[in-house]
């Protein structure tokens, strides 16, 4: 049921105003949420639909790496596994994006041409947001200008909680202006919003402010993306959508390693936002070691045999 | 389950393809942690395991009586049996290196040293008709030089095994070493041959499927151990057979190190 919207999106930006919207957004049931997910996520799919879910799971996936250890040679290899994940078949689509970090995007962009996959880039001080303004802003043009056609910006948590609502909103409309073209996600890091009606706040506020894509965290803190959390902000996106006609995507990242738990998150999209969102523009899976295990399950369909991790390269 | 005069005795549960499936992942999990073990630990373990099922031998011979139709006197010695083979193959631990390994000659300013390592995840087709002695036969030797197993029992009288995995639950041995599986080696078998993620096969107890499991094993290069005479002739086929290392050697890989030497 789709939530009642009790205040329409406002045109004035002012902290009261700002606050009036978002406190006025209806409150979650937890409880119900998390009911609600779990229900979903026993549903069963097999045989030609789970070979379908797969190819389009593996076409959502962001492949990710986002290491201190992180070497141009580890982002190129990731890259020739994003544009053909399984070498011994190439009939599996390729991934949606591949995501690093800011001075690796040169690397990756060079590495990607030709493929038509994107890459996303973190920006603005991740995973912790700390950082002044200027760095952040910093930070999202440079890697835009290497040629990052994603950002992934992280809010200011710190000052979500504390209230100011205002300064997170100003953050995510300075940052969106110096992504030019490039797509904005941004990351709410849902771990650290302690509640779901924070979840729905900030997803809200990062619509918004003009962001394409709200993600659920950065995978460095737990919990990550859990399947109530990922449920609000479905909500949140197709209520948008009905509020404003502007589709927003949903990123959930971080703790997604199965295909039961690719195929669950696909469950809430189709049930919660809608079959519209179903697709790579609008629904995307943060991992790295998700992709392995979806390549063996697929493989697993098609040959009717177990498959080993040994089979498949490591990143 | 029945006894051999068709009363009823309990049920046992019947695995599936699916439960092959986990067992080998969890088996693969308990991999690293095992094989690294020290030799000395492990022996440790299977001296446990010995101690744990002496302690346990009225149930065992109880569960032999049951179902095979044998007298109690038979039971205990398959028992006794089965605790002295735990202790044997719990003494190969920190043995079978030296035995099997060792420094090489070669013609070349080398030191040249082999040791044998651990094959990594092993189905095992336990004996169909000897669900103690039996089991503990094929078992004992694959986790003793730090494989891991998956285990499939006798089907038919598979109460046995079920008794050992409550020993080895309690004797220290970690998760995921050891995974029973009571059931059809017809039906779950196939699914275990062509696994990818399983390095060997024991196909001592698959019967008229051996041939056919090995060919499966064959497409993804797993280390198969055929079944011998022994696999039909009951408990008594491996009492008073002194195994040597004739079933420690199929579950191990020789590493050969150059090491140059000079200057």
């Amino acid at each position: 049921m789709p939530v009642p919207h009790t205040a329409s999106v406002p045109e004035a930006t002012t902290d009261r105003a700002l606050r009036a919207y978002l406190h006025g957004l209806p409150g979650v049931d937890e409880v119900g949420a998390r009911a609600r997910a779990q229900d979903l996520s026993t549903r069963s799919i097999k045989t030609t639909a789970k070979a379908r879910a797969i190819d389009l799971a593996v076409s959502m996936v962001d492949l990710t790496t986002l290491e201190g250890a992180d070497t141009p040679g580890k982002v190129r290899a990731l890259c020739a596994k994003a544009a053909l994940p399984d070498p011994t078949d190439r009939t599996v689509p390729h991934v949606g994006a591949v995501c690093v970090y800011p001075d690796m995007v040169a690397v990756a962009v060079e590495a990607l041409r030709g493929t038509g996959i994107g890459v996303a880039s973190v920006a603005t001080a991740f995973p912790a947001g700390r950082a002044p303004m200027e760095v952040k802003l910093a930070d999202t043009r440079r890697a835009v200008a290497d040629g990052a056609s994603e950002i992934d910006m992280v809010i200011d948590r710190g000052a979500f909680l504390s209230g100011d609502y205002l300064k997170v909103h100003e953050e995510i409309v300075a940052v969106k202006e110096a992504c030019g073209d490039a797509h904005l996600k941004v990351i709410l890091e849902t771990g650290e919003l302690v509640t779901l009606d924070n979840v729905r706040r900030a997803s809200h506020l990062a619509m918004r402010a003009g962001g394409d894509f709200v993600k659920t965290s950065t995978g460095k803190v737990s919990p990550a993306a859990t399947l109530p959390v990922t449920l609000v902000m479905l909500e949140a996106v197709r209520d948008h959508h009905a509020a404003t006609g502007r589709r927003v995507g949903v990123k959930p990242a971080g703790g997604i390693r199965t295909t039961k738990d690719a195929l669950r998150n696909l469950v809430l999209v189709n049930e919660t936002a809608g079959p519209e969102w179903l697709t790579p523009d609008l629904f995307r899976i943060g991992a790295s070691s998700l992709l392995n295990d979806l390549l063996m399950q697929r493989t697993r369909l098609s040959t009717g045999t177990y498959p080993g991790p040994d089979y498949y390269t490591q990143d | 389950m029945t006894s051999a005069d068709g009363t009823h005795l309990a049920n046992a549960s019947r695995a599936s393809r699916k439960d092959a499936r986990d067992a080998v992942v969890a088996a693969r999990k308990a991999f690293g942690g095992w094989s690294g073990r020290t030799a000395y630990n492990r022996g440790q373990i299977l001296y446990r395991v010995a101690e744990v099922m002496e302690g346990r031998r009225e149930q065992f011979a109880a569960r032999l009586v049951e179902a095979g139709g044998v007298t109690p006197a038979e039971a205990e010695r398959t028992v006794s049996a089965a605790v002295d083979r735990w202790v044997y193959y719990a003494g190969w631990t920190d043995k079978y290196v030296q035995v099997l390994g060792g420094s090489n000659p070669v013609a070349g300013p080398f030191h040249n040293h082999s040791a044998p390592e651990p094959t990594g995840v092993v189905a095992v087709f336990a004996p169909q008709d000897a669900p103690l002695l039996g089991l503990t036969s094929v078992l004992a030797p694959v986790i003793a030089t730090g494989n891991t197993a998956v285990v499939v029992t006798s089907e038919a009288a598979p109460l046995a095994a079920i008794e050992l995995a409550e020993v080895l639950a309690t004797s220290d041995l970690p998760g995921g070493v050891v995974n029973l599986l009571t059931g059809g080696a017809g039906e779950i078998g196939p699914h275990l041959a062509s696994h990818a993620d399983v390095n060997a096969l024991d196909l001592t107890g698959a019967g008229e499927h051996a041939v056919e499991f090995e060919r499966a094993a064959a497409t993804t290069l797993t280390r198969v151990l055929r079944p011998g005479p022994e696999a039909t002739g009951g408990e008594d086929a491996w009492i008073g057979v002194d195994p040597g290392t004739s079933r420690l050697t199929p579950f191990l890989e020789t590493k050969t190190v150059w090491h140059p030497v000079g200057v």
